[in-house]
C-alpha cells in the first residue's frame, strides 16, 4: 500500500483504518471507520454528553474541500443558514476534526451583532477524517454538519516556508474590510494574525525534540462596546490564523481585535470603520 | 523479503552522461518518488577536477546515492571531497548517506541546517512510507560546511563557485557554477517541463531569477528537466508561469476573493505547458496566496 507522508503518533491504528475506509469511499459519502475505531462516539460524549444533536440542515452548513491541496492549510467555511437575530441566534460553533491529535480545532462564540454567522478559517488536518461543525443555538439546541476530508500530515508538517520573515512578523495583524461599509447590515471582513501556531508535533531533527506547542489561544473581536465574536483556538488552526467573519455596524466606530497566545503575549489592534455617507 | 536478501553489495551504476567536459549528470524522471525509482526524480550529478570530485545533489534515497557513487567510480578514483546539497528537499539530499564513508564535506546554504532541523524527520518518515524497503539506509545528513554568500571549492585546476541565494524556491537555495565549462547547476531555482514548486517565496523567486540572468553561463542544468545551452532564455517559461501565478492571485485578493476561488482559477492558461500541473499548481496557489495576502 502506498501511504502518504504522515508521521502519525498516537493515532496510528486509527489512521490506518480510516485511511482504508477512505479508499473504499470514492464518492464523498460520509465516512465512518469500523465502529470500534471511530473516535466520534467518545468525542461526542466528552463534548456534548447525552444531549441530542440534530442534522444541520437549515441551521449550519460546512464547506471543506474533499481533498486538501496542502494539509497544513485547509480552508473551511462554517455558514449559518439562519440569520442572527436577538430572538434566536447561533451562540457557538465548535469545529471538530475527528482524527486530529487535538480534535477540537476551535470554538467560535457569536452574538447577534455578527448579523450572519459565517466564518471561514484554515486548519491543519493530520489524517483522512470527518470534519464537523456543531452549532448551539441561543435556545440550547445542537445542530451538526459533517464533511469528509482527505488530507494527511498537516499537524506535523514543517512550519514556515520563510522562517526569518515569519518570526519578524509575529503578532502583526491585518484586517480586510469589504467596501462600501453598509450600516445596519452584515458586513464581511477578514482578520489575519501572523503567528507560527506551532502544533507541538513538529520535530527538530537536530535536538530530536518536538518544537513546543505555541499558538493563538483567544481572539476577541469587538465593534465599539459590543463583542462580535470570540475564538478559542488550538493547534489545529493553521500558521498565520485567518478568520473571515461578519459584523453589523449601527454607526461609525472601530473594530478592535485582541489576541492572546499560549505564552500570554497579547496583541491588540483597532481599525476605524467608516460607513459611506448615505449608505 | 527475498528481494531484500538479493540486494547486491555493489549497486548498479546510474546511467550518467557527460554534459560538458568533466561534468556528469543523471536526469531524474518526471514523476513522484516511488519504490521503483528509489526517489530518483531530481537531476543529480558530479564534477571531476584534477584532485577531487564534488557531488551536486545526492539523490532521493541512499540506494540512489550508492548508484551515483558507483557511477563516479566508473569515471574516476579521485577522492569525493564535497557533497553539495542545493536545498533540503528529499529528492536532493537522501542520497547523502551513501557518501559518509568518503568523509566529504557536506555543503549547503547557511540556512540549510535550520531547514534540515525543521524538516528532516518529517521527510525521512515520508520517504519510509512512500518507498518502504527501497528507502533502506537513507538518513538525514546535515551540512558540515555552509555558505552565507559565496564559496569557492577548488577541485584541482577547477573551481566551483557556490552562491547562496535569498528566499526563492526555498529559503536556502544554493547554485553551483563551474567556470571551466560555463555550466550552471541551478538546483530547483529552475524547473523545466515539470511545473515549478513554490516552497519559499514567489516574489523572492522572481527577484532571484533576475539575478540569475546576469550569470554568463554556457549551459544550465535545472533541478528538474533537460539541461540546455539556451541561457538565460531557459528561464523564460518558468518566469511566465510564476508571473501569472503572482498577477492572478493578486487580482483575486484585490477583488476580495478567497483562497478557494484562487485555487479554482489561477494560472489555468499555463495548464497545458507543464507536466504534473494538476498535482502542484493548486498547492502553489495556496502557498503564494498566504504570501501575497500580507502585501
Ligand atoms: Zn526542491
Amino acid at each position: 500500500m502506498t501511504r502518504l507522508a504522515v508521521p502519525h503518533f498516537t493515532l496510528r491504528d486509527l489512521w490506518l483504518s480510516t485511511f482504508a475506509a477512505g479508499l473504499a469511499l470514492a464518492y464523498g459519502a460520509a465516512v465512518v471507520a469500523a465502529a470500534e475505531d471511530d473516535p466520534w462516539p467518545d468525542l461526542r460524549e466528552a463534548l456534548f454528553e447525552d444531549r441530542q444533536i440534530q442534522p444541520g440542515d437549515g441551521v449550519i452548513r460546512l464547506e471543506a474541500p474533499y481533498r486538501a491541496y496542502d494539509a497544513a492549510i485547509v480552508p473551511i467555511t462554517l455558514a449559518a443558514e439562519m440569520p442572527q437575530t436577538p430572538e434566536r441566534y447561533i451562540k457557538t460553533i465548535t469545529l471538530i476534526i475527528d482524527n486530529n491529535p487535538a480534535p477540537v480545532a476551535a470554538v467560535f462564540t457569536m452574538t447577534p451583532h455578527s448579523g450572519t454567522a459565517k466564518i471561514s478559517t484554515r486548519v491543519r488536518i493530520n489524517a483522512y477524517t470527518n470534519v464537523r461543525a456543531v452549532a448551539e443555538t441561543s435556545d440550547g439546541m445542537l445542530y451538526m454538519a459533517t464533511k469528509f476530508v482527505k488530507a494527511s500530515g498537516g499537524c506535523s508538517a514543517p512550519a514556515s516556508k520563510d522562517q526569518d520573515k515569519a518570526m519578524a512578523r509575529l503578532g502583526r495583524m491585518k484586517l480586510k474590510q469589504s467596501t462600501p461599509v453598509r450600516l445596519g447590515q452584515p458586513n464581511e471582513a477578514q482578520l489575519l494574525i501572523s503567528h507560527p501556531n506551532y502544533s507541538g508535533l513538529q520535530m527538530d531533527q537536530v535536538t530530536r525534540h518536538y518544537i513546543p506547542a505555541y499558538f493563538v489561544q483567544d481572539v476577541t473581536i469587538s465593534y465599539g462596546n459590543e463583542t462580535i465574536m470570540t475564538v478559542e483556538g488550538a493547534i489545529s488552526l493553521s500558521e498565520d490564523p485567518s478568520f473571515h467573519f461578519s459584523f453589523v455596524p449601527e454607526g461609525p466606530g472601530a473594530l478592535t481585535v485582541e489576541v492572546r497566545d499560549t505564552e500570554d503575549a497579547v496583541f491588540t489592534r483597532s481599525w476605524p470603520v467608516e460607513p459611506e455617507a448615505g449608505s | 523479503m527475498i528481494l531484500a536478501l538479493a540486494v547486491p553489495a555493489r549497486a548498479e551504476p546510474l546511467p550518467v552522461r557527460e554534459v560538458a567536459k568533466g561534468v556528469y549528470l543523471y536526469q531524474g524522471a518526471h514523476g513522484e518518488a516511488t519504490a521503483e525509482n528509489h526517489g530518483g526524480i531530481a537531476n543529480i550529478g558530479f564534477v571531476v577536477g584534477d584532485a577531487s570530485v564534488a557531488v551536486i545533489d545526492s539523490g532521493g534515497s541512499a540506494h540512489q546515492g550508492r548508484r551515483l557513487h558507483e557511477a563516479i567510480r566508473q569515471v574516476t578514483d579521485l577522492p569525493i571531497r564535497y557533497v553539495i546539497n542545493t536545498h533540503v528537499h528529499p529528492d536532493h539530499i537522501f542520497g547523502n548517506a551513501a557518501f559518509l564513508a568518503d568523509e566529504p564535506d557536506f555543503v549547503g546554504h547557511a540556512k540549510l541546517p535550520r531547514a534540515v532541523a525543521a524538516r528532516g524527520a518529517y521527510y525521512l518518515e515520508g520517504l519510509k512510507q512512500r518507498l518502504g524497503s527501497a528507502s533502506e539506509g537513507s538518513e538525514v545528513v546535515p551540512p558540515s560546511l555552509t555558505v552565507a554568500e559565496r564559496l569557492d571549492l577548488d577541485l584541482g585546476d577547477r573551481v566551483l563557485r557556490l552562491t547562496a541565494h535569498r528566499t526563492a524556491h526555498t529559503d536556502h537555495d544554493l547554485s553551483v557554477y563551474d567556470a571551466v565549462t560555463g555550466t550552471l547547476f541551478a538546483g530547483d531555482l529552475l524547473f523545466r517541463e515539470r511545473v515549478p514548486v513554490v516552497d519559499g517565496s514567489l516574489k523572492g523567486w522572481l527577484n532571484v531569477m533576475s539575478e540569475l540572468r546576469a550569470i554568463e553561463a554556457r549551459r544550465v542544468v535545472p533541478g528538474h528537466g533537460t539541461p540546455t545551452a539556451d541561457w538565460p532564455a531557459a528561464l523564460d517559461r518558468q518566469e511566465s508561469y510564476l508571473r501569472l501565478l503572482r498577477d492572478e492571485i493578486r487580482a483575486v485578493i484585490r477583488d476580495g476573493g478567497t483562497m478557494e476561488q484562487a485555487v479554482a482559477s489561477v494560472a489555468a492558461a499555463e495548464r497545458d505547458a507543464w507536466l504534473l500541473f494538476d498535482d502542484y499548481n493548486p498547492r502553489n496557489v495556496v502557498t503564494a496566496f498566504t504570501e501575497l495576502e500580507w502585501e
